[in-house]
């Protein structure tokens, strides 16, 4: 396979790659509001893109994911665009009225978001009407900014969500951010961001939904940084279900303070193409971490998680679960890599990924990596990728369930354990009902 | 309870089936009537879970010869599903673990099948709630273990007890224990019994499956068969189990071959 692989990849040579993600940075650039130069973040990722290639399938990383069909459209930056109320509607969640951000193509729309419920001295808005706050010291500042389509979108981003909670405020109400785009003729690069800063002692509950307006082909490269201070608690839940033709790149950084708390959910229903690096970063002691994948995917639809959890102080506690679900020709990728510090002793991680195959043409390329120095952990890792098993349906067609009913059974269970850890019932039973109809 | 005239529930005649393409049952021949408690005994490897097996249709098992009847059908042209519908229950010797489905949403929709297939409506989650608590004392079971993955994590005797509480809830014409006494302990098995016992009626059958003369203290056959190389070989009453505990099987076994009647 991996000669068939590098044949793909070889239809461009490496400069053709330069050129093209050299094209690509010049119209992000190009279409930045000049309010929002932030000459320092822009100067250092333009600095690292030069010294960067577009990846291609002779990078570990990149191995399984190729990104040939990308590279076949030239994608054009974003520019300021609207949306009706109907292409939202079915997106907001009743559990976050009052508290609800509406991203179009890369913007804040005012128009459509929400801000009441919010409880006083938290802030929730444009960078633009933000630039006082020690925001330098946070934007693009996570560990994992060296990587291209990080630093693609910290030169070209329009415009960033900002979340910042002052210590010790709890907020009850879930913030739910709906990011869109709105198609044009020519395939569009989208590039939201979003940056929120936990103060210590304070606690939040993020919905962050992409949402897929039409099957045109775009590029979403999204970045969301997330900062969880000492004591913070956050949960948060990633939905992707955008277009059929969409490629979609996102990364999510994720830097703990000690005694932090952070519990995400990542959810890839859509997309043609969809990567997301998921990246937690460690900075004191005694820090929980639960992350929960679940992907449900068919036809050519490929998705690839890569995760990285990475400690560096003692007494943490990491939970992931990773689970998907492949049906067709799709294609599923999971690397988790778990980086344990020499420091980082009494560290506590379990690591599983499980795969359901439901054609003979699907495909599964899963990797746990652990790095482990310290010497006094506990690493628990596993994987599995398997068929429905004959015996359970056979269970169940004993109990007077018909095979077909026992298979979409089974699969809403294998799904439910992952929607499960969503605390937002609406957006719980929205996925659980897509996923019974998909099964 | 022996009534001669009662309704020909199952009857099974030169029965034979393969698995993997080795021929397991040889020529097997059984008659159940409405009200009838029958036990069939035998060494491992004689068939007896096999049969099971076939009743309920797994598909590893291959029918090549003989024919079933069911209340009248031919259940040999009936898909698995169907034939539970119809009133056959199979108590599995392993029940299998099936993590995420609650044992509540599991026992409903299995009940709601069998609604269905009667051209009956489905009955709701607070009406059904009702129902199986009522259920839930047959077996002596807590309600919390309808709120678990089925069977995950249950001790042996909580999932034996689990396959009594489906049996009570779906109220089979014909249940089939595999070895449901295999590792119970005594309390468990007293348990599992009385919730048999409590079940049988005039109007249904049951066909235990057992190594162990132990369990038919509690529930009495009326009849027990002795399955030897993929057939019954001998038939008697509850004494014949009593008979078979304390001489074993060399006898019957013999007398089979001899061809003198024990």
């Amino acid at each position: 396979m991996a000669s068939s692989t590098a044949e793909v990849h070889s239809r461009m040579t490496a400069d053709q790659r330069d050129a093209y993600l050299k094209g690509l940075v010049q119209g992000a650039k190009a279409a930045v509001p000049k309010a929002l130069a932030l000459e320092t973040v822009r100067s250092r990722a333009e600095a690292l893109l030069n010294e960067h290639a577009f990846p291609s399938a002779r990078d570990e990383d990149w191995r399984f994911t190729d990104l040939a069909d990308l590279l076949a459209h030239n994608f054009v930056a974003a520019g300021e665009a609207t949306v009706g109320e109907a292409d939202v509607a079915d997106l907001r969640l009743p559990e976050t009225a009052g508290a609800q951000v509406v991203v179009v193509n890369g913007r804040i729309s005012a128009e459509r978001s929400q801000f009441q419920n919010l409880p006083d001295g938290v802030i929730v808005g444009s960078l633009q009407s933000h630039l006082d706050l020690q925001i330098v010291e946070r934007l693009a500042q996570a560990s994992g900014h060296h990587e291209v389509f990080t630093a693609l979108n910290s030169v070209g981003f329009q415009d960033a969500v900002v979340v910042w909670l002052p210590r010790n405020t709890v907020v009850e109400t879930p913030l739910q951010i709906i990011y869109l785009s709105q198609p044009e003729e020519t395939p569009l690069l989208v590039q939201p961001r979003c940056l929120v800063v936990a103060e210590t002692g304070s606690a939040l509950t993020l919905i962050e939904d992409f949402g897929g307006l039409s099957a045109a082909p775009h590029f979403t490269n999204a970045v969301t940084e997330l900062w969880l201070d000492a004591n913070a608690q956050l949960t948060h839940s990633r939905i992707q279900r955008e277009g059929a033709g969409t490629f979609h790149i996102g990364k999510t950084a994720v830097t703990q303070a000690r005694d932090s708390q952070y519990i995400g959910t990542a959810v890839d229903f859509g997309a043609r193409l969809a990567r997301h690096n998921w990246e937690i970063y460690q900075t004191g002691e005694q820090t929980t971490t639960k992350i929960y994948g679940l992907g449900a995917i068919a036809a050519n639809q490929h998705i690839d998680t890569h995760s990285l959890v990475a400690l560096s102080h003692p007494h943490g506690v990491v939970e992931q679960q990773h689970k998907v679900i492949v049906d067709d020709h799709a294609h599923s990728v999971f690397n988790g890599r778990m980086a344990v510090a020499q420091k980082a002793q009494l560290t506590n991680a379990s690591q599983l990924n499980r795969n359901l195959l439901l054609s003979d043409k699907a495909r599964v390329d899963t990797k746990p990596q652990l790095e482990i120095v310290a010497d006094n952990v506990k690493c628990a890792h596993g994987a599995t990728v398997s068929q429905l098993q004959a015996d359970e349906i056979f269970y169940l067609q004993s109990r007077g369930i018909s095979a077909p009913q026992a298979q979409r059974l089974l699969i809403y269970a294998f799904a439910m354990e992952m929607l499960e850890t969503i605390s937002v019932e609406t957006l719980r039973s929205r996925l659980a009902s897509t996923i019974s109809k998909w099964a | 309870m022996i009534n001669e005239n009662s309704e020909i529930i199952l009857s099974v005649r030169d029965l034979r089936a393969n698995v993997d393409g080795t021929e397991i049952l040889k020529g097997l021949n059984l008659e159940v009537r409405a009200g009838e408690i029958h036990a069939i005994m035998g060494l491992n490897g004689s068939g007896k879970s096999t049969f099971s097996k076939v009743l309920a249709g797994h598909p590893d098992y291959e029918v090549t010869a003989g024919e079933i009847h069911f209340k009248g059908q031919d259940l040999l042209e009936l898909e698995p599903h169907d034939r539970a519908t119809s009133g056959i229950f199979l108590a599995f010797q392993y029940p299998l673990e099936i993590p995420g489905v609650s044992n509540r949403d599991f026992l409903r929709v299995a009940f709601n099948a069998h609604r269905k297939a009667r051209g009956e409506d489905e009955i709701d989650v607070f009406d059904f709630d009702d129902l199986i608590e009522e259920k839930l004392n047959v077996v002596k079971m807590d309600a919390s273990f309808l709120d678990r993955s089925v069977n995950e994590g249950f001790s042996g005797g909580e999932k034996k007890r689990n396959e009594i509480l489906q049996m009570a809830l779906l109220e089979p014409a014909l249940a089939i224990l595999d070895e449901t006494d295999s590792g119970l302990d005594i309390d468990a098995l007293k348990t599992v019994a009385g919730g048999v016992n409590q079940l049988s009626t005039s109007d249904n059958a049951v066909v235990l499956i057992t190594h162990y003369q132990r369990m038919l203290d509690y529930i009495v056959p009326d009849y027990v068969h002795v399955m030897a190389d993929g057939r019954i070989i001998t038939t008697g009453g509850k004494d014949l189990a009593k008979e078979l505990e304390s001489r074993g099987y060399e006898w019957v076994l013999e007398a089979d071959r001899t061809g003198v009647t024990a």
